[in-house]
C-alpha cells in the first residue's frame, strides 16, 4: 500500500546540503504493522515527514519515490512529486495517512478545545454537518477511552493527564478512519503502565478497521509486541528490513546485533554486562581512591538511614480574595535503609514522590517531619540537624547526578571548570592538585583530558552525562544519588552509561541510590529495591525476590506493563485493564490505602516488605 | 469568567487610591504651594499683591490646612467630578483641560489604531517569509522607524505635509477654526491635520510592535501543534490564523495595558514641537509651576488610563486564553 524506493532528503545548514535520508526503501502492506526501529537522528522521523508531506522548510527530497495507493480513488500516487501545500496532498494528509507524535502536550493547541481539535481533520476530509460531526467525534473519544467524552469535547489539553492527552492524539489521528496511521514515539513520554494501555489501544483500534500502522521507535521492547515487520534504520540509511521473527532470532547485521545485546533485560545472566554499541574505557589514577576497609570502624550500621520522612505540598488556587488550598501529600512516612557498598533502587511512575525524597535525603528541600541518619563509618551523622558549615562538609560524602544532561551542567563553562567547581566550593588542594584531578575525573568516565577546555555544547548527550558523573566524583563521595540517570539517553548510550557506574562503583566502593521509572535498567543495576506510588514505598525487596514473586498489586501490574525485547514473553494485553493501577483506592484488600486505613510493612522472608493493612496476616496476601 | 471580571474591577479601587495618594504627595514634595511662588514672583517684579484674593484662595482650597485635609478635599471632589481649580489659569481644571483631553485622547486612539492596521500585516509577512527579500526590506524599514527620533520626524513631516500637501504648519487644525465652536468643517479639518501626528508618533510603536509580532509568530511557528495542524491538511492560510497568530495574539494583547500611557507620554514632545493643543504643554507648565489641581488631575487621568488598559487586556487575555480562564481552578 505504501512503498518507498530509494528516498533520500537533504537538509540545507549554512548554504549546504546534508543528506539525512540516503537510498531509503522499505513497503507497508495493508493491514500490517512495520516498526521503524534506530536511535535519534538516524532519520526515522525525518521518513516519517516525508511520507505525510510535512519536511521542516528547510528539507527537501532529493529523488526516489513514495508510492501511496489511495484506497478511495484506487490510485497509485507518488508523494515525492506532489507539492507539499496542494490539495491532493492535503486530501491525504489526515484523509488517508494520519500521524500521533511523540509529545501530547505540545502537540496539542493550547488554546483549543479537545472538541475542536478532533473534529477538525473530520471536517475537512469527511462531508459531515456540524452536528453528525460532534456526534462522531464523541463517539471517537470514548472508543479511546476517554471517561465522559461529552464533557471532553469542551476541554482543554491542559486540562488532561498525558495518558489522555495522546488518547485525544490517537482519537484525532483516527476520526477519519485513515488507511494508515504512523506512530512517531507514541508512547516514549509516558510511564510504562499508561504505555501498555496505550500500545494495546493503538492495537485494538488497527485490527477493528484494519488500517496498516507504521511505529516509529526506539524501544525494542515495544517493537517485539506490536509489529510484523521491521525495519533498522542507521545513520540515515536501512541497515536491515525482514520480519520481526526472523530479525529477533538471527539478527545479521552488526549493528542490530549490538542494539539488542545494549539493552538491558530482565533474564540477564548474573553478573553478565550490556555490551554497549560503543565501549568507552575507564581508568583510575593515584588521586582517586576506594576507601581503605580498615577506616571504617562501624561496617554493619546502614550507610543511610531514612526514617519516617513526609512531605506536604500546599497548593494555591486562589488570588486577593478566596484562599482555597489543599495538601498534596508527595512523601508520605518513608523509611528506607542504605547498606553500604550496595545499590539501592527506587523505582516508581512520574509524580510518585521518588525525585522529591532523593530532594529531601540530599537536604536540598527540608522535610515535614521524618530523620535522615547518614553513617559516614565511625558516627551516625542526622543530616536535618546540620548547620550551614556542617552542611558543606557533609556535601563531600554525598552526591547527585542528573537526568537530563543539558540543563545539568552550565553552558557558558569550559569543562575544566564545571569539574573543577565543587574543588573551589570545598577549598580543596591547590590549581596544580585541581588540575591532576580533572584530568584523572575525565580518564575515569572515559573522556579524553584534551577536551578539558571544551563547552558542554560539543558533547553529546552521553558524554555530558559522563561529565556529570565526573562532577559528582570530584568531591570523592561515599553515597551518590542518582536520579533518572540514563532516561533521557538512546538505548545505545545508555548501557555505556549503567556500565561505566557499574564500574566507578566496584572500584570506588560507592555507594548508590539509583531513581529510576525503567524497570529494565532498576533490574541491571540495583541490589534491592523500593517500589514507590503516590508517596508512599509499596514493596522493597532484594532484586530476585522482587521480579519473581512480587506481591503488592502495584508493583505486578508495573512488571505486567514492560514490554520485553523478547519474542518468547509477548505483553499479555488481555492481563491489561483501563483500571488505574497507580490508585491506591483502587488495590484490593489488604493493600488498599484510602487516607483513613493504618498500614503496616509486613516483613515476608528474605528482607522482603509489602506495604499492608494493618493487623494483616501472611496469609491475606495467598491471593 | 465574570466572577473573575468583578474581581479584577473591584482590584482597581484600591490600586487607584494608593495611585493617588503617591501622586499627591509627589506633587506636594517640593517646598511650598503654588500661591507662594506666585506670590515671591510677582514681588520680585514689583508688582502688589492683591492680598484679599490670595487669602481667598487659600481658604477656599484649604491650602493654610494640613496635606491629608488637602488630600481629601481633592479626593472627593474628585469623585464628584471637581477637579479643583487652576491657580495658573485662574480656571476651574476641567475648563482647562476640555478640549484637549479630547483631542489627546482622539490623537492616541488614532494613534493605536495605525499601529495596529500597519504592524499587524507586516508582522506577519515578516515572519511567515522570514529571512526573504520582504522580510529584510521590512525589517530595515522597522530599524529606521525605531531609530528616528520623534521630533525630528516631526520636524521633516511638517516640512514636506505643506510643501506637497498644502496643508498649514503645525497645530490640529486649520487657524480658523481654534476657539471655534464644533462644526463638521472643524472635525474635517482636524482629521486632514491628524494623520501627520498620528504618524509621527506611532512610527516607532509600530517598529517596535512589528518586531515583537514577528518574533512572537516566529516562535509558535516552530511549535508541534503547527505541524499537527499540518499533519490535518489545514490549508496554509487557515492552519496561520487559527494556530500560530491566535496564540502569538497574547501577547499583542498583554500589551493593550501598556500601550495607552507610552503613547500619550510619547506624544508630548512631539506635541510641543508641532504644537498641537493637546495636554502634554500644560502638564510640563503646571509641574514646574506647582498647579497642583491641574497637574494632580492630569496624572491621575493618566493613571485611570492604564488601569484600564490592564483591566481590558486582562478581560480579552481571559478571554483568548483557557489557561489563564480556567488554570486557577482546575490544573493546579
Amino acid at each position: 500500500m505504501l512503498e518507498v524506493n530509494e528516498l533520500a532528503v537533504d537538509f540545507t545548514l549554512h548554504e549546504s546540503a546534508v543528506p539525512a535520508l540516503k537510498d531509503v526503501s522499505f513497503r507497508v502492506d495493508p493491514g500490517e504493522t512495520v516498526a521503524l526501529v534506530g536511535e535519534s537522528g538516524s532519520g526515522k522521523s525525518v521518513t516519517s515527514q516525508a511520507i505525510m508531506g510535512i519536511l521542516p522548510t528547510n528539507a527537501r527530497i532529493r529523488s526516489g519515490e513514495i508510492l501511496f495507493d489511495n484506497p478511495e480513488t484506487g490510485q497509485r500516487i507518488d508523494i515525492a512529486q506532489l507539492d507539499p501545500e496542494s490539495l491532493p496532498m492535503r486530501r491525504i494528509r489526515s484523509g488517508n495517512i494520519s500521524i500521533i507524535f511523540q509529545e501530547p502536550m505540545t502537540s496539542l493547541s493550547p488554546v483549543h478545545t479537545i472538541g475542536d481539535q478532533v473534529s477538525e481533520a473530520l471536517f475537512l476530509h469527511r462531508d459531515a454537518s456540524r452536528l453528525e460531526g460532534l456526534k462522531l467525534t464523541e463517539a471517537m473519544l470514548k472508543h479511546v477511552g476517554f471517561p465522559d467524552p461529552a464533557r471532553a469535547l469542551g476541554m482543554y489539553p491542559f486540562e488532561l493527564s498525558g495518558g489522555l492527552r495522546q488518547r485525544a492524539m490517537i482519537a484525532m489521528a483516527m476520526i477519519t478512519h485513515p488507511s494508515l496511521l504512523i506512530a512517531d514515539e507514541p508512547t516514549t513520554a509516558l510511564d510504562v503502565t499508561i504505555q501498555a494501555r496505550i500500545l494495546k489501544l493503538i492495537r485494538e483500534l488497527q485490527a477493528e478497521l484494519g488500517m496498516a500502522l507504521l511505529l516509529i521507535t526506539h524501544d525494542l521492547g515495544v517493537v517485539s509486541n506490536m509489529s510484523d515487520r521491521v525495519v533498522v534504520m542507521y545513520h540515515g540509511r536501512v541497515m536491515e528490513a525482514g520480519p520481526l521473527q526472523d530479525l529477533f532470532a538471527n539478527p545479521q547485521h552488526d549493528y542490530l546485533k549490538a542494539l539488542m545485546h545494549a539493552v538491558p533485560r530482565f533474564d540477564l545472566a548474573p553478573g553478565e554486562r550490556l555490551m554497549p554499541v560503543r565501549e568507552i574505557h575507564s581508568e583510575t589514577g593515584a588521586l582517586i581512591k576506594h576507601q581503605p576497609a580498615d577506616q571504617i570502624v562501624d561496617a554493619d550500621a546502614p550507610h543511610l538511614r531514612v526514617s519516617e520522612v513526609s512531605k506536604t505540598y500546599r497548593l494555591h488556587s486562589g488570588n486577593w480574595f478566596s484562599n482555597e488550598s489543599r495538601d498534596l501529600l508527595a512523601v508520605d512516612r518513608v523509611s528506607l535503609a542504605v547498606e553500604r557498598g550496595e545499590c539501592f533502587g527506587l523505582v516508581g511512575e512520574s509524580g510518585c514522590g521518588k525525585t522529591t525524597l532523593s530532594k529531601i535525603i540530599m537536604r536540598a528541600i527540608t522535610p515535614d517531619q521524618g530523620e535522615i541518619l547518614y553513617h559516614d563509618g565511625s558516627r551516625a551523622i542526622d543530616v536535618r540537624a546540620l548547620d550551614n558549615s556542617e552542611l558543606l562538609q557533609f556535601r563531600r560524602k554525598m552526591q547527585f547526578i542528573f537526568q537530563d544532561p543539558y540543563s545539568a551542567l552550565n553552558p557558558r563553562m569550559t569543562v575544566f571548570d564545571i569539574l573543577r567547581e565543587p574543588l573551589v566550593v570545598h577549598a580543596m588542594g591547590d590549581i596544580d592538585y585541581q588540575r591532576a584531578m580533572t584530568t584523572e575525573l575525565m580518564r575515569l568516565v572515559g573522556l579524553d583530558p584534551r577536551f578539558l577546555n571544551r563547552y558542554p555544547h560539543s558533547f553529546s548527550g552521553g558524554q555530558r552525562q559522563r561529565i556529570g558523573i565526573a562532577r559528582a566524583l570530584a568531591l570523592q563521595p561515599d553515597l551518590i544519588i542518582c536520579d533518572e540517570p540514563v532516561s533521557a539517553l538512546d538505548v545505545s548510550i545508555q548501557a555505556q552509561v549503567l556500565n561505566l557506574l557499574k564500574d566507578l562503583q566496584q572500584e570506588l566502593g560507592l555507594t548508590f541510590v539509583f531513581i529510576s521509572h525503567n524497570l529494565a535498567v532498576i533490574h541491571y543495576t540495583a541490589n534491592r529495591i523500593a517500589v514507590m506510588c503516590a508517596g508512599r514505598i509499596v514493596e522493597l525487596a532484594p532484586r530476585d525476590r522482587l521480579f519473581e514473586h512480587p506481591v503488592h498489586p502495584y508493583t505486578r501490574a508495573l512488571l505486567s506493563a514492560v514490554p520485553h525485547p523478547e519474542l518468547s514473553q509477548p505483553l499479555d494485553f488481555n492481563a491489561i485493564t483501563e483500571s488505574a493501577a497507580s490508585d491506591p483506592t483502587q488495590w484490593p484488600q489488604p493493600f488498599r490505602l484510602d487516607g483513613s486505613t493504618r498500614t503496616t510493612f509486613m516483613a515476608l522472608e528474605e528482607g522482603h516488605f509489602v506495604r499492608v493493612a494493618a493487623g494483616s496476616k501472611p496469609s491475606d496476601l495467598a491471593a | 469568567m465574570l466572577a473573575y471580571t468583578l474581581r479584577r474591577i473591584l482590584t482597581m479601587i484600591p490600586t487607584l487610591l494608593i495611585i493617588s495618594m503617591l501622586v499627591f504627595v509627589i506633587i506636594q514634595l517640593p517646598p511650598g504651594d503654588y500661591l507662594e511662588s506666585h506670590i515671591a514672583e510677582l514681588q520680585s517684579q514689583g508688582e502688589s499683591v492683591d492680598e484679599q484674593k490670595i487669602q481667598f484662595l487659600r481658604e477656599q482650597y484649604g491650602l493654610d490646612k494640613p496635606m491629608l485635609h488637602q488630600y481629601w478635599y481633592w479626593l472627593t471632589g474628585m469623585l464628584q467630578g471637581d477637579f479643583g481649580y487652576s491657580f495658573e489659569y485662574e480656571l476651574p481644571v476641567t475648563e482647562v483641560v476640555g478640549d484637549r483631553l479630547f483631542l489627546t485622547v482622539l490623537i492616541s486612539v488614532a494613534t493605536i489604531l495605525f499601529t495596529w492596521a500597519v504592524a499587524f500585516p507586516i508582522g506577519i509577512y515578516s515572519a511567515t517569509h522570514q529571512y526573504s527579500w520582504g522580510d529584510y526590506g521590512l525589517s530595515t524599514l522597522g530599524f529606521l522607524g525605531l531609530a528616528t527620533p520623534n521630533f525630528l520626524l516631526a520636524l521633516v513631516m511638517l516640512y514636506f505635509a505643506n510643501v506637497y500637501f498644502g496643508t498649514s504648519i503645525g497645530g490640529l487644525m486649520a487657524p480658523q477654526y481654534i476657539d471655534a465652536p464644533w462644526s463638521l468643517d472643524k472635525l474635517l479639518s482636524i482629521l486632514e491635520h491628524l494623520w501627520i501626528p498620528v504618524v509621527v508618533i506611532g512610527t516607532s510603536g509600530t517598529a517596535g510592535m512589528i518586531r515583537r509580532l514577528r518574533a512572537n509568530l516566529l516562535d509558535e511557528l516552530q511549535k508541534q501543534y503547527v505541524t499537527t495542524g499540518r499533519a490535518k491538511g489545514l490549508p496554509p492560510g487557515k492552519l496561520l490564523t487559527k494556530y500560530p497568530l491566535r496564540v502569538a495574539l497574547n501577547f499583542f494583547v498583554a500589551d493593550i495595558g501598556n500601550l495607552l500611557p507610552t503613547v500619550i507620554s510619547g506624544a508630548e514632545i512631539v506635541a510641543v514641537v508641532m504644537s498641537l493643543p493637546t495636554t502634554g504643554q500644560i502638564l510640563l507648565s503646571a509641574l514646574q509651576s506647582q498647579d497642583m489641581y491641574l497637574a494632580g488631575s492630569f496624572l491621575m487621568f493618566l493613571a485611570v488610563l492604564t488601569v484600564f488598559g490592564v483591566l481590558v487586556s486582562d478581560i480579552l487575555l481571559a478571554i483568548l486564553d483557557p489557561r489563564i480562564r480556567l488554570g486557577g481552578s482546575s490544573s493546579k
